[in-house]
């Protein structure tokens, strides 16, 4: 007994209860949506399990890595994901018209999922470096470590991750107190410059954001998706359909109803009432970073945790704004939500450094 | 630099970073209560909305079409039907190569060029998304071979669909009409009328007579079955289903043995015939000849029928007996006679000695009777019994064309009978009234003289000379004619009752003289001797004979037909038995020269059929008998 008591201690030395707390209830929810989103199919739910376990296991090795562990990982990460992004960029498979995924041999990965860990990870660790002599010059190498990969995503094209690369970076920058002028600058240049991204972006880029304007447009082609996801929402109403009833679901009119638009059936079926709740859960493990971070013991763990966060705030955000249709559809999941093992692993290695974070410096103090 | 100059760097570092965070948890919790606020307005103001649009995404109305109510003469003999039958029909929209398709299909089924015709005539002509029949009529044979193949078609289909059928064909083309196919002219006067929806499912609407006036009858209604689909628009379950109600058979007043004979009476001779009840204004032979055949019109005709019926100098399509407007000729003679015993008191025992001519007081014209030489002395009875001209002239010329008028149009001249068929002409009879409107010009005497006989501005349409003759032979009391009978509700027949209209007043005395002259007209000394030629019942007659003023413009001269279309219009009506009538009839041969010699055979045969049951053998224009030469 006293045995089985200090494994369970042992393993949950590192984990954060409050953050798992808040983490378990997200998974159920992804796993009750996802039986009623495959009509009722026992081998997608396990598929997500297993998705959960892997991401969690990796989790927890993370958690149990110490601080300077993670920091000095941060540079070979980076340059390792670099290598890839460069390596994607050469000789990269094509599929859907981007060139995302690289053939390793022994499996296809897709190296930008790593970058959302390693470019915040090594801006942070930048930072860090130079915390004592902090002048507008490491700002801008920052951001040239920031601006790399996410040309180099940008270009693939995949315009989700790339956004939440930059916003994963941004938030470093703006945490390690980019100046306001700067940042204003920044917001004058990329409004002038708006026109000329415009051009530079894919045709069904363009495509989704004119279809946000107005998605009647093109109600069978481009507009499709956000208007199934918008009726599906709308119609769920205050109390929703109830479980496995939902008619836009499994009449088949919602696209992509296990990843990216599995907000939409949990609306359909759960209503504004449960929109609440599910987003009560993302409020409490948001705030729970939010914490974590504050409580933070050096600039390295601050820049990371209150990276990580905020970019699981902007998954959320972004995921929920363009299946309601006032974001374009931009190809983000729900995190930890959706169907799928990638962002499963990343998030919730993301999750890992701020359980580590919280309990090594806990630790420290005790 | 000392420690704890780093320490409060540290201390200002934090406090810089915590302002930062808590900016970040601003911005966070800002962009949550849009996120809030977007699902308060999507799932809470505009639910309802949403909840449409999902139910219409998911909510399939599929119609069914009511079956056609069928038509049956009044012995209950099938005129109209409907049979079950394949059609091959294609959604031009889904077609990416219409010309390969055509050539794939006619590997499998048989398509004529006929057929192709037809279809480059409705792809011409097309609403959108509406599926166009290339083949109809298919073979079980052709059905299968095609439906194994299906697949390689997209956008081809196999329907199973009720057609209509009128196996009387060219006989009773002008009274029942056809359906065809609804045009976008029918689609926005049904969407004015509120049908549209009980039209969804529907090909086909009527287009021209029975058909076309009874169509709110023989539709029915639309039923519906609702049925939940998936994205694909696969039916998942059926969610209710509404009943389509068959349309309400037709009994028509028609005798379609009768209508045979007439118009096998009639030959290769154009004209028309009606024939009522005058008792109660039923239509018993509703005759435009030539007719077409309407078969060929359901699906849509092909050019070349199409041309060859338009462009034929018969014009086939042009419905005589409601549309044509003849010259009445001395058909008029009997209403005229009434009108002079109705004007004056003395006329019954006028007598005029007839020189062959009549001019006016002061003039020099000689207005000629038929007869060169004249009748010799001639009453009233006598006047119509021999058709004297010259009597009328006189008589005319007392009463005045608007006397005439009043008079006249008592019997339904001038105006339509308002017979239960689209399109009826009113014919035209004239007052000085009208011809100061008309031309602007003053009633001249002479124009009154050559009214006297039904030749000049009169005009008449043979419904409306039918419908006069049987006012005439019901002692005044004329009724509405119609052709439907009874319209069959699924709760039971509803009779459609006689209309009485009003009664023309005539004194008894008055009628039984004209009626006594019109049957010496049919008897040796009338001018249509051999009509009651050994009838067992008496016959009530009066010839015509209207002259051809002219040819219609934008005719091809041809010497042979221009000779033939110059030919005068043979008028013969009658009604019999004479003292009790049963059937009145009016009977125009078109160019057929003399009212006794070729309208009053038809006319018999009609009413020996109708009063005895006899079947006559058919009437060739060669055996037209050579009759009396008169009028």
């Amino acid at each position: 007994m006293i045995n089985v008591q200090q494994i369970k201690r042992r393993f949950m030395l590192h984990l954060d209860p409050v953050l798992l707390s808040g983490l378990a209830a997200l998974l159920f929810v992804s796993l009750v949506v996802i039986y009623s989103s495959s009509d009722g199919s026992w081998m997608r739910v396990l598929g997500q399990l297993v998705n959960i376990l892997v991401a969690f296991t990796a989790l927890w090795i993370v958690a149990n890595m110490p601080l300077h562990w993670l920091m000095r990982i941060a540079v070979p990460m980076y340059i390792l994901g670099m290598a890839l992004l460069i390596g994607v960029a050469l000789f990269g498979e094509i599929s859907h018209g981007a060139r995302r995924w690289l053939n390793i041999g022994v499996a296809t990965i897709q190296p930008s999922e790593l970058m959302k860990i390693a470019v915040p990870l090594m801006m942070a660790w930048y930072f860090e470096k130079h915390e004592a002599t902090l002048t507008w010059r490491n700002h801008l190498i920052a951001a040239v470590l920031l601006a790399m990969p996410f040309a180099l995503i940008v270009r693939q094209p995949d315009l989700g991750t790339s956004i939440l690369i930059a916003a994963s970076g941004f938030y470093v920058l703006f945490l390690a107190g980019l100046s306001w002028r700067v940042m204003g600058t920044l917001f004058v240049g990329a409004l002038a410059s708006a026109p000329f991204l415009w051009h530079a972006l894919h045709d069904y880029q363009r495509h989704r954001i004119l279809m946000l304007l107005d998605p009647s447009q093109d109600a069978l082609g481009k507009g499709y998706h956000t208007i199934q996801g918008m009726i599906a929402v709308g119609s769920g109403g205050f109390l929703g359909k109830g479980y496995m009833e939902g008619t836009q679901t499994h009449l088949d009119f919602l696209p992509e109803r296990s990843t990216d638009f599995i907000f939409a059936v949990y609306s359909e079926e759960f209503g504004f009432l449960g929109n609440l709740l599910l987003l009560g859960i993302y409020i409490f493990i948001i705030g729970r970073g939010f914490i974590i971070t504050a409580n933070a013991s050096t600039y390295f763990t601050r820049l990371m945790a209150g990276s990580v966060t905020l970019t699981f705030f902007t998954y959320t955000f972004v995921n929920m704004g363009m299946v309601t249709g006032i974001l374009p559809v931009v190809g983000v999941p729900l995190p930890l939500l959706s169907y799928g093992g990638t962002s499963m692993l990343t998030l919730m290695l993301g999750f890992g450094v701020l359980m580590s974070i919280h309990t090594h410096q806990r630790l420290v103090k005790t | 630099m000392s420690r704890t100059v780093e320490l409060k760097d540290t201390q200002r570092e934090i406090y810089f970073f915590r302002l930062r965070l808590f900016l970040s948890l601003g911005f966070v919790a800002l962009m949550f209560l849009i996120l809030l606020l977007r699902f308060f307005y999507l799932q809470v103001i505009r639910h309802d909305y949403f909840e449409t649009m999902a139910e219409s995404n998911r909510i399939y109305v599929v119609p069914i079409v009511p079956n056609r109510g069928v038509i049956t003469d009044r012995n209950g003999v099938v005129l109209a039907r409907n049979y079950s039958g394949y059609t091959l029909e294609v959604t031009p929209e889904k077609v990416p190569d219409m010309q390969a398709t055509i050539a794939e299909i006619g590997k499998l089924v048989e398509i004529k060029p006929k057929d192709l015709r037809r279809f480059k005539k409705l792809m011409s002509e097309r609403r959108s998304l509406q599926t166009l029949p290339i083949r109809t009529r298919l073979s079980d044979d052709e059905v299968a071979r095609f439906a194994a193949q299906r697949y390689r078609f997209p956008g081809v289909e196999i329907k199973a669909r009720l057609f209509r059928e009128y196996p009387f064909t060219e006989t009773t083309s002008h009274l029942l009409g056809y359906i065809g196919r609804i045009n976008q002219q029918e689609i926005d006067e049904l969407e004015e009328q509120e049908q549209a929806t009980n039209y969804m499912g529907s090909d086909y609407i009527g287009k021209t007579g029975i058909e076309q006036r009874y169509e709110n009858e023989m539709h029915g209604v639309t039923g519906f079955e609702q049925v939940e689909v998936d994205a694909g628009g696969r039916a998942v379950r059926m969610l209710s289903r509404t009943a389509p109600q068959s349309g309400k058979n037709l009994t028509l007043t028609l005798d379609a043995k009768l209508q045979e004979i007439a118009v096998q009476a009639f030959g290769d001779y154009r004209g028309a015939l009606v024939a009522i009840d005058p008792s109660n204004g039923e239509v018993l032979a509703y005759v435009s000849k030539p007719g077409y055949d309407p078969n060929l019109f359901i699906d849509g005709i092909d050019t070349e029928n199409w041309e060859a019926l338009n462009n034929s100098p018969d014009v086939p399509l042009n419905n005589r007996a409601l549309r044509g407007q003849y010259p009445m000729g001395s058909t008029i003679k009997p209403f005229m006679a009434l009108a002079g015993l109705h004007y004056n008191a003395k006329m019954a025992s006028r007598e005029i000695s007839d020189p062959g001519y009549y001019t006016l007081p002061g003039s020099s014209h000689q207005f000629r009777d038929w007869k060169a030489g004249g009748h010799g002395r001639v009453d009233l009875f006598k006047s119509v019994q021999v058709s004297c001209d010259t009597f009328y002239y006189g008589l005319a010329t007392e009463l005045g064309i608007d006397r005439m008028h009043d008079y006249l149009q008592q019997f339904g001249f001038g105006k339509k009978t308002g017979i239960d068929l689209e399109g009826e002409t009113s014919g035209l009879l004239p007052s000085t009234e009208w011809k100061m409107k008309r031309y602007k010009q003053i009633w001249y005497p002479g124009d009154t003289v050559s009214a006297g006989i039904g030749q000049g501005y009169h005009l008449v349409t043979p419904m409306q000379l039918a419908f006069a003759t049987a006012t005439l032979a019901n002692d005044g009391v004329a009724f509405k004619p119609h052709l439907v009978k009874e319209i069959q509700h699924p709760e039971g027949e509803v009779q459609i009752p006689p209309q009485p209209l009003y009664k023309v007043d005539i004194p008894a005395e008055d009628l039984a003289l004209i009626k006594r002259a019109m049957v010496a007209v049919t008897q040796p000394g009338g001018t249509a001797v051999g009509a009651s030629m050994g009838a067992p019942y008496t016959i009530a007659g009066k010839t015509g004979t209207a002259q051809v003023i002219g040819m219609k413009q934008g005719e091809k001269y041809d010497e042979k037909k221009v000779s033939e279309y110059f030919r005068d219009h043979a008028w013969f009506i009658a009604f019999a038995p004479a003292d009790k009538p049963r059937i009145a009839l009016a009977v125009l041969g078109e160019n057929a020269g003399h009212g006794g010699s070729v309208a009053a055979p038809i006319a018999r045969k009609v009413m020996d059929y109708y009063l005895l049951g006899k079947i006559p053998t058919p009437l060739k224009k060669a055996d037209a008998k050579p009759g009396v030469e008169n009028d």
